[in-house]
């Protein structure tokens, strides 16, 4: 979808102004954009979370359809819930709407708390949408690790310090994780590419069964950068390949985003507060270790986009 | 706003008003203040789509859909909009300084 | 009245009730000693003998999330559980109730690790009774069909989810001769389910579940409190509707020989059927005894057991769990009950049964006589080697 569609598609508000979000936040965007890819009614549940908190506080709702919130592990469940009645109800005939169903959860409700819910309703075949958007930890109590934070990222229960720099752990890979249950669709995507995100999602609508989008969000809080620079970080997440863009349909692999030249990731890891401590000469050796994960990471995925 | 008493609100925390945010006037947070020169717009809808607050209304149709003033109300300051304007038609001013000579 | 006499277990009547009340949607976890109720129940929807949408659930956490998400779209829903999977769902329990989304469930009453027990003893649901659902507990598998259907129609009546309890092992695999009523007549009984806030009602679109902070959540909670309280008389109101076709009635609790009674004994689930026979073995040789069986223990009617217990001279509440650290949970209750109505008598509390140890007759004899002699202890354990 070009920029001037999703624009005046987002005339029609589904979510509306008013949320509490930090200034500059990404997921507002995300969210928008998806639900803005199909003209369908859409039911949404989401996990506890940034975007569940800052759009739902009594009395206000900036939800112009119908939302759910039951606690922060169980999106997905709680969706299929949904789901079920739908179908339970349209075969007697008591609801005549084609609606669709989509669930939202940030790295938090869904690389980790959120997983084994995710798991079961991927794996009973609900037709549901699941969007993670990914801002990589815990942002809504206070920036704390998640298995979404990336290696060498200082957190508040991972802070950078005299022993240990950060996070340990790389950052696990959800996608190929729901690759892994056979379902129909698969992709990542980025807040800073609307037009490959919308395609995405327009795509996933129109797949009957479940679906999963990971979306990367940069967080000006978490990530520490000025809050103006929220789609320049995604950006150069996405050109340093640290963070590609691929789909996966029915097992198939298809690179969907190609950067033109090579970007190196510390160009992506200077510009939030969130690494600074691995600019120090003592660390370097971090940094190096980041730029192989991401060759490597990105060889794998070559070879699966051919395969 | 008055506070509503239990036997006045729905049951279970319902909210049955949809977008009942739009009562919330998050204008307020600003610290800088979006100043956006509509000759050297090109309509490109970049700041459209990419502010997170929804905060620049749009008219017209197809091609020839024009954004318009940024709607205040809404506004948070974050400069998503200053930033990824490719002709950088956008400039964010101190709220404070705008707001006395702009009177709003 | 028309009936078919069925010879099953308790788990096989609940299966019944459910199959006669055929909700939208069920979503069910494993657990013993529950899986009999589910296992039935799909066999049901295997044969289209219900139209229900079975989710099997990868944990009851799940479980009771679908059936939240389920509930919150309009469609009438029920599960089944026990010990750890209700304790799983500990959280979502909360939520349903916050909700107000009629969700009822099948608890097979089993011990709470650890250690690892399957056997009955009521500390599982006794473990959730503040969260605010409504606790019917059954004596037989008979009561149990029965006490599901009122369950049903009183939860969506008052939009509070609901629990019916009954004994693991002992009534859930205990066959007996259950009367199943009518399908017609239960069907009308139970009527259609019309929820007002569906997520299913696009044109009118609500939010469900948001942060409620210091302004608004109390106001909510009471609610709730107040709900809770009015539940009892629409438990009486939808009892008598229940009764036009089982021609039985339903109450809060039933007394059994307690007119007269000197000394009485109070229980729940299938402990008071086994205490039915200890009285009646007494009272042919003369003795005044009498029981007290509580069906209804959340909402828990304090007026109405304080003046049916006010003039009985001792009292022994038998407890199937402990609330470690303060008094178990039954007798609580009662002793709360007999303030409230200036009791002058004596109330002891005995912890019995734990993890499935049996109760037999002539222990609840034994306690009568102590009872009537005089020689209780305030607080004991039957059954237990010290």
């Amino acid at each position: 979808m070009n920029y001037k569609e999703l624009a005046e598609r987002l005339r029609t508000k589904k979510i509306v102004q008013g949320h509490r979000s930090c200034a500059g936040c990404g997921f507002p965007i995300i969210a928008r954009a998806v639900l803005a890819s199909t003209d369908k009614p859409v039911v949404v549940s989401s996990a506890t979370g940034c975007l569940e908190v800052t759009t739902t506080i009594y009395p206000f709702t900036s939800w112009n359809i119908p939302f759910i919130h039951s606690a922060f592990e169980n999106a997905a469940a709680t969706i299929a819930g949904v789901e079920t009645a739908y179908r339970a109800l349209r075969k007697k005939g008591k609801i005549k709407d084609d609606i669709k169903f989509v669930a939202f959860g940030g790295d938090g409700g869904t690389y980790d708390i959120g997983l084994q819910s995710l798991s079961g309703a991927l794996e009973r075949g609900h037709d549901f949408l699941y969007v993670c958007y990914d801002n990589e930890a815990y942002m809504n109590t206070g920036i704390q690790r998640s298995s979404a934070t990336p290696y060498g990222a200082s957190t508040t229960t991972a802070p950078a310090g005299k022993i240990h720099q950060g996070k340990e752990e790389f950052k696990k890979d959800l996608a190929r994780i729901c690759v892994a249950h056979n379902i129909p669709y698969v992709a990542q995507a980025s807040v800073s590419n609307l037009p490959d995100l919308t395609e995405k999602a327009k795509k996933a609508f129109s797949i009957k069964g479940p679906k999963v989008l990971v979306v990367l969000q940069p967080c000006t809080l978490g990530w520490r950068y000025p809050s103006d620079k929220t789609i320049e970080i995604a950006k150069l997440a996405v050109e340093s390949r640290f963070w590609p863009l691929y789909e996966v349909e029915n097992g198939k692999y298809r690179l969907t985003y190609k950067p033109s030249k090579f970007v190196p990731v510390a160009e992506f890891i200077k510009a939030q507060g969130r690494f600074k401590h691995l600019l120090k000469p003592e660390n370097k050796h971090i940094i190096e270790k980041i730029q192989e994960h991401v060759d490597s990471e990105w060889e794998k995925l070559m070879d699966l986009c051919k395969g | 706003m008055k506070l509503k008493k239990a036997s006045e609100i729905p049951i279970g925390g319902l909210i049955d008003k949809a977008g009942s945010s739009l009562d919330f006037k998050t204008g307020e947070w600003r610290s800088f203040r979006p100043i956006w020169d509509k000759e050297r717009c090109i309509n490109c809808m970049l700041c459209v789509i990419y502010c997170p607050d929804d905060a620049i209304p749009t008219e017209g149709k197809g091609n020839e859909i024009k954004r318009k003033e940024t709607d205040l109300d809404y506004c948070k300051g974050c400069g998503i909009c200053a930033n990824i304007c490719p002709v950088k038609c956008i400039k964010m001013e101190e709220e404070s300084k705008r707001k006395s000579k702009d009177n709003k | 009245m028309k009936y078919k006499i069925k010879a099953i277990t308790g788990a096989e009547a609940a299966a019944e009730a459910m199959r006669q009340i055929n909700p939208d949607v069920c979503a069910a976890y494993p657990i013993t000693p529950q899986t009999n109720i589910m296992e039935k129940f799909a066999e049901f929807v295997a044969d289209g003998i219900v139209d229900t949408e079975l989710i099997r659930v990868e944990s009851e956490h799940s479980a009771m999330s679908c059936c939240v998400g389920a509930s919150a779209a309009g469609a009438r829903v029920m599960t089944a559980t026990a010990s750890a999977g209700l304790a799983l769902m500990w959280e979502i329990l909360g939520v349903a109730s916050g909700l107000r989304l009629p969700i009822v469930m099948e608890i097979v009453n089993r011990a709470l690790s650890a250690p690892i027990n399957i056997h009955c003893d009521h500390s599982d649901s006794m473990g959730t009774r503040d969260l605010g659902w409504i606790q019917i507990y059954s004596e037989n598998a008979q009561e149990v069909y029965e006490n599901t259907l009122l369950a049903m129609k009183l939860a969506e009546r008052v939009l509070l989810p609901a629990m019916i309890c009954q004994d693991g092992f002992i009534t859930s695999h205990g066959v007996e001769n259950v009367e199943i009523f009518d399908d017609k007549d239960i069907k009308e009984f139970i009527g259609k389910h019309k929820y007002k806030h569906s997520l299913l009602d696009v044109k009118k679109p609500v939010t469900h579940g948001p942060l409620q902070l210091q302004d608004y959540y109390f106001e909510t909670k009471s609610q709730q409190i107040t709900t809770m309280e009015k539940a009892k008389n629409e438990f009486i109101k939808v009892g008598k509707e229940l009764s036009k076709i089982t021609e039985k009635r339903y109450y809060f609790f039933d007394g059994y020989k307690l007119n007269d009674a000197e000394v009485a004994i109070v229980t729940l689930s299938s402990t008071a059927g086994t205490s039915k026979v200890a009285v009646d073995n007494l009272r042919k040789k003369g003795k005044k005894v009498g029981l007290l069986k509580i069906r209804l223990f959340r909402p828990f009617p304090y007026k109405e057991i304080g003046k049916i217990l006010k003039n009985i001279k001792n009292i022994a509440v038998l407890d199937r769990s402990a609330s470690f650290g303060t008094n178990p949970p039954i007798f609580s209750e009662i002793k709360n009950a007999l303030f409230d109505v200036g009791y002058k008598g004596k109330v002891h509390s005995y912890i019995f049964g734990l993890g499935g140890r049996n109760i037999f007759v002539s222990d609840i004899e034994k306690l009568f006589i102590r009872l009537l002699e005089n020689k209780v202890r305030d607080h004991g354990f039957i059954g237990l080697r010290k």
